[in-house]
């Protein structure tokens, strides 16, 4: 079976922190950095990359869609 | 695969729409309505009627609607929307025309125009953010105010003897014959997003077959206002607002469900 391995972009400084993608995301890929942008939120960030599916859940749910989601297949 | 190698343009699955300008949203972290927004936005692009579509944006939280969506857009006076709406629909009956209102502006000043609008009949789609409180004045109490909920003009809760019962709009107007297509959506998980985006679609197609008003109420939160974070605001809005605003289509095609 193909695996399918996604990531994510976040940008930084349209982030808000508000941690709404965090829940939805069901391989729990992304945390809060500890650092915050120019406005002093806390942006998201991808802490486990290797298991995001790039379902793309997380961008849907993005209020500010700071998010912007990769996918590709590699073949088994 | 090293992360840098999945980041290319050729494997993209999601990016933010060209339909909304580049200006940051106004909005608190997790507002329910930057959601809205981009789904209303998303909708039209997918559509390809952004030529052909005219937005009229309320007063309140979301009155800067027109710096953040990329289409034509006009503004009301406070809960005049579905008034001026039906004045550009009459004039250009061929155009995509919505609204996009909050409850302060939908339900509480503006309930005439809306529940005019509808009864007309308008070939307009009316989307509604219902979160249960005047967001962008200070979190004062709003017709759509839960019992017991409190507020910053009901401190110590709703109470049903002196202020009424929580005003459900949505059923009220869906009795009525002019409203053609009526749903409740939320967007606080992937699975409320998936299934509210159907819905802005459907009622953005309703416009062609020239049936009567669409009416999509999208449950909102609004963590400033309830004082909540955004993730306890959207577990809140689930154990308490859903009860009483239960989320489906209320009438599909001209006929109540």
């Amino acid at each position: 079976m193909a695996k399918v391995q996604g990531a994510i972009v976040v940008d930084t400084e349209v982030c808000k922190g508000c941690e709404v993608c965090m829940p939805v995301c069901l391989e729990n890929v992304i945390k809060m950095s500890k650092e915050v942008n120019r406005k002093g939120y806390h942006y998201a960030y991808m802490d486990k990359p290797e298991a995001c599916t790039g379902c793309t859940n997380c961008a849907i749910v993005c209020p500010d869609r700071a998010l912007s989601v990769y996918r590709v297949k590699i073949p088994a | 695969m090293e992360v840098l190698d999945i980041i290319k343009p050729e494997n993209q699955v999601f990016c933010k729409t060209k339909l909304m300008t580049g200006c940051s949203l106004s909005y608190c972290p997790g507002c329910g309505h930057g959601t809205a927004h981009n789904l209303t936005m998303e909708v039209i692009d997918e559509m390809g009627i952004v030529e052909d579509t005219i937005g009229v944006a309320p007063v309140g939280c979301s009155v800067l609607a027109y710096d953040f969506m990329n289409v034509d857009m006009t503004q009301a006076a406070h809960g005049r929307a579905p008034a001026v709406a039906t004045a550009i629909s009459r004039l250009w009956p061929e155009k995509y025309v919505f609204t996009y209102q909050g409850d302060g502006d939908l339900a509480a000043i503006g309930t005439a125009e809306t529940i005019h609008a509808c009864n007309r009949g308008e070939n307009i789609v009316i989307i509604f953010v219902n979160n249960g409180i005047y967001g962008m004045t200070g979190g004062q109490m709003a017709p759509t105010t839960l019992e017991g909920m409190k507020s910053s003009t009901s401190p110590y809760g709703r109470d049903i003897e002196t202020m009424g019962s929580p005003l459900k709009i949505t059923e009220l107007i869906a009795n009525l014959p002019g409203v053609y297509y009526v749903t409740r959506q939320s967007v606080h998980t992937h699975k409320h997003v998936r299934k509210a985006k159907k819905a802005i679609r459907k009622a953005f197609e309703n416009i062609k077959l020239r049936k009567g008003l669409s009416f999509v109420e999208i449950v909102s939160n609004c963590n400033s206002g309830w004082k909540m974070t955004p993730t306890e605001s959207n577990i809140w809005m689930e154990e308490n607002m859903f009860p009483y605003f239960p989320l489906g289509d209320i009438k599909v095609d001209g006929k109540l469900k």
